[in-house]
């Protein structure tokens, strides 16, 4: 057998069809007689509808309009909580929020009708902040405001806050990102009662969308088949709100008996659909004199908008990394996720964890600098190591080296004669100031504590007598690289080559349930299984005879063909089982949070103007060990990706709300980076295998969407001395913490 | 007035092209009209009368990989590729007016294209890799 597969940058497995304008996204498919929907949406935040009024200018025969009214089933999109309506009927909780659809053969047409309705709503008190949330002057949601709750405790944090030499507070804020994906949503529809409901289109998560549309139309699930198109984009923006889409199309597509296409425009992606929570932390952080933790006490609330969604699992991931990689006796994490008057807030890569960790990591910068210590030095005294435990009370069994992959950064990046150099020029004056700072983390990979367990993943493989091996897994390409990596997984786990294996699109008709496409779990969770199952139908082949212990390629497509005439079919499935000493207590949060981590160092360089207040990025280092890299190409490509939402995400990207609307629901006045925006990002990858992921791997997706914002806004902290606590860090913003410092 | 996007999408049936924004912004529409980089969700169709228009479907010649596409492939220029189409065309418009283009030149020339997803750094890498294959095979 050839040198693996796994390690090696394979050519990307769908790239020339996207390189040739070949692959085939939902909006590029248009069957005959497809009517194109659209959506009437609520003007205001909140209120109570009185009415909804149809121009008499046109004639309404030739629509198919679609409210609460013609629901079959149930009128909740399916996720945790189930509190978020298809359609609102009598009351509306956020601007933008869909009331009625409407659907014509010509998209001008549906689009100058949804023009000619009107929702007519009486207004209530809505609430926008997290602050007005928590207040409870107006309860918008439950009791009192609060989606979710989390509390993490390790010893004695007021104890220890009493005792300590120095105490450091601080609060921090972050904004709403985003999404930005390049190609917005989009479904595809054809429902009939007769023949159930099927949706072709731009996601992450099939099986979501399946559940949802079953419960949608009161069918059962087998009348419902979810197919995935090439998907141009997602970072968790096409995780829950699909179900939304997919729901609207299909109810179009059941009352006219006609496909129907709703694919959104800019404009709408960016008011309707969910962006990154906006969150607020509040620290206070003891330590003795020789700069060692002794105690962490954080407070962390996160925006959730209107509905429930995905909330309480953003906050869960934020909780958990919002104490980070250090080692601390006393710790107390308050958590709560609230309502606002706010379009949902949604699934965003890094999943609450950026949020959580942006504070952190300034935090920890200004307890170095209250004890005298660079922070370098003071990470340095508290990182954690093998066998001692995070806030959740996990203990470190993997051999993590945080010194190790701080100093490889550090030296790239060359930290130490910059900061030295920046310190004294920034003192001679100018028109600009320099500065670099870092940012050490970790990141959870895979569902949090036992959801892996209960969502059983599973994923087959098959091979025909021709030896056609196709890997059956719902995990999407979104262009993370799932069907070249599991092509080489799989090749390994054969002893052939990648181009010898076909990934299966997504299609719920014929891919079993592999769980959604998040939390960075696609490579070492769902990898996993398709390397078993691989190894399986090897073993089924060595043990019936057909194949011997040492073989080729040749020999492979052989052995499967004698099999298939002798047994008439090849095929092995693999269900998740978690790797043994894995406990989690999801009532008291403590346990093994994660079954692994991937841990990192960034460094930022940056230049603040002082005449225009802007922030420009000059160098970027990432060190990171995410187990071993499958493919170093794509690898690097996910982190490079990562760091340039973290760099948009710390200094460009500003939801401009009013009225709890997005005012700059544009790519002219939503600001993110462009070609010329960002530096070199250089990447290095530290690989010590896990012996739980395929080919020893990890998970990788979120992970550098955490550390770029806290490393930029250190160095920008660096280059003026101003203590900065918001994101994202406009020339605004800047201006403003700068008069406040000197003033 | 039709759009050159929707009559290259809907009439010609050349969905290679893609729509990001429909506001000139994010380049993913990017088609050449006479050997001219235009955002085709910007242009009404009438403009483009008479003139020769290339899109990504034009780019490939018969089948065979344009150098620029060969080095995104190789060196993981494309990812969710919904940039991909205008992103080439850009790239490939680029290297036929400056053929040594610097890394510079390489980030100006594609500041019209938009990606969310790669960072951009391998985008650069792929045209300056590009550039050198066309180079040698001119030597």
């Amino acid at each position: 057998m050839d040198a693996p597969q796994t390690g090696r940058s394979v050519r990307r497995k769908e790239g020339r069809a996207k390189l040739t304008g070949q692959a085939l996204y939902v909006d590029d498919v248009a069957p005959a007689g497809v009517l194109h929907g659209v959506t009437v949406r609520s003007p205001i935040a909140r209120g109570v509808v009185t009415g909804i009024h149809f121009d008499p200018a046109i004639d309404w025969d030739e629509f198919t309009i679609v409210t609460a009214a013609d629901i079959p089933g149930v009128n909740r999109v399916k996720l945790i909580v189930d509190d978020q309506p298809y359609l609102a009927s009598d009351v509306v909780n956020h601007a933008e929020e869909p009331v009625v659809l409407v659907a014509h053969a010509d998209r001008a047409r549906a689009e100058d009708a949804r023009r000619r309705i009107r929702i007519d709503v009486d207004p209530r008190p809505p609430v926008f902040t997290i602050d007005e949330a928590l207040a409870k002057r107006e309860v918008i949601w439950g009791e009192d405001n609060v989606f979710k709750r989390y509390r993490v405790s390790k010893g004695d944090v007021e104890r220890a806050l009493g005792l300590a030499a120095i105490v450091v507070e601080g609060e921090y804020e972050t904004g709403a990102q985003e999404q930005l994906y390049i190609e917005p949503n989009g479904m595809l529809a054809v429902a009939d009662p007769e023949h159930g409901i099927t949706v072709w289109g731009s996601m992450q998560c099939p099986y979501y969308i399946h559940a949802a549309l079953a419960r949608l139309f009161a069918v059962p699930e087998e009348r419902v088949r979810v197919v995935q198109m090439e998907t141009g984009g997602g970072f968790g923006g096409k995780e829950e709100y699909p179900s939304m889409l997919a729901g609207h199309a299909a109810l179009l597509a059941w009352k006219s008996k006609r496909p129907v296409k709703m694919i959104y425009g800019r404009a709408e992606d960016m008011v309707a659909t969910t962006k990154r929570h906006p969150s607020r932390t509040r620290h206070r952080t003891a330590i003795d004199r020789e700069g060692r933790l002794l105690a962490m006490d954080i407070d962390f609330v996160i925006d959730g908008g209107a509905y429930c969604t995905l909330s309480p699992v953003v906050l869960s991931r934020g909780t958990i990394h919002a104490a980070g990689p250090y080692s601390c006796p006393n710790v107390r994490v308050s958590a709560r996720a609230v309502a606002t008057s706010v379009p949902p807030h949604g699934a965003f890569r890094g999943f609450g964890a950026p949020q959580s960790i942006f504070a952190l990591e300034r935090q920890m910068d200004r307890v170095a600098a209250a004890a005298g210590l660079s922070p370098e030095e003071f990470r340095r005294r508290n990182f954690i190591r093998p066998g001692e435990t995070l806030a959740v009370g996990q203990t470190i069994k993997e051999p993590v080296n945080m010194p190790a992959l701080l100093d490889r950064a550090l030296a790239m990046s060359s930290y130490r004669a910059k900061r030295e150099r920046f310190t004294r020029e920034n003192g001679r004056g100018g028109p600009a100031r320099k500065g670099i700072g870092f940012a050490t983390f970790m990141h959870g990979a895979g569902f949090t504590g036992s959801g892996e367990v209960h969502l059983r993943s599973i994923v087959s493989v098959d091979v025909s007598r021709e030896g056609n091996v196709r890997v059956l897994a719902a995990s999407t390409e979104i262009g993370q690289g799932t069907n070249t990596i599991f092509s080489q997984i799989a090749a390994d786990a054969l002893g052939i080559d990648p181009d010898d294996i076909e990934i299966v699109r997504p299609d719920t008709s014929e891919v079993p349930n592999s769980g959604p496409t998040v939390a960075s779990r696609t490579c070492m969770v769902v990898g996993k299984l398709v390397e078993t199952a691989a190894l399986s139908i090897r073993h089924t082949l060595v043990d019936s005879g057909y194949l011997g212990a040492v073989y080729d390629r040749e020999h492979f497509f052989a052995a499967c063909e004698r099999y298939v005439d002798a047994f008439g079919r090849l095929r092995a499935s693999s269900q998740y089982e978690p790797p043994s000493g894995l406990t989690w207590d999801d009532e008291q949060y403590v346990g093994d949070a994660y079954g692994t981590y991937a841990w990192a160092a960034y460094v930022a360089e940056v230049t603040v103007d002082l005449t225009t207040w802007t922030t420009r990025v000059d160098d970027f280092v990432a060190v990171q060990e995410v187990g071993r890299v499958i493919n170093p190409t794509l690898a690097a490509g996910q982190i490079e990706g990562g760091v340039a939402q973290g760099i948009g995400w710390a200094l460009y990207e500003d939801v401009v709300w009013r009225e709890g609307r997005m005012l700059n629901a544009q790519m002219t006045n939503y600001i993110m980076p462009a070609s010329m925006d960002l530096p070199d990002i250089r990447v290095y990858f530290e690989e010590v295998p896990y012996p739980n992921g395929p080919g020893g791997a990890k998970g990788i997706g979120e992970l550098p969407m955490d550390g770029a914002a806290p490393a930029i806004v250190n160095a920008v902290a660096q280059a003026t001395g101003a203590n900065l606590t918001r994101l994202p860090l406009t020339p605004e913003r800047l201006m403003a913490a700068m008069e406040m410092s000197v003033a | 007035m039709a759009r050159l996007l929707d009559v290259l999408r809907q009439q010609a049936g050349l969905t290679g092209t893609k729509e990001g924004c429909g506001e000139g912004e994010c380049g993913a529409c990017a088609v050449r009209i006479d050997g001219e980089l235009v955002n085709s969700c910007l242009v009404p169709a009438a403009h483009a009368a008479n003139a020769s228009i290339q899109t990504i479907e034009g780019v490939a010649a018969r089948g065979d990989l344009h150098v620029v596409q060969e080095a995104f492939l190789e060196h993981g220029g494309a990812q969710c590729g919904i940039c991909t189409p205008g992103m080439v065309l850009a790239a490939v418009d680029l290297l036929e007016r400056f053929p040594h283009p610097t890394e510079a030149q390489v980030r100006a020339a594609l500041a019209g294209n938009l990606c969310r997803c790669t960072g951009y750094m391998r985008i650069f890498e792929s045209v300056l890799e590009a550039a050198r294959r066309i180079s040698a095979s001119r030597l």
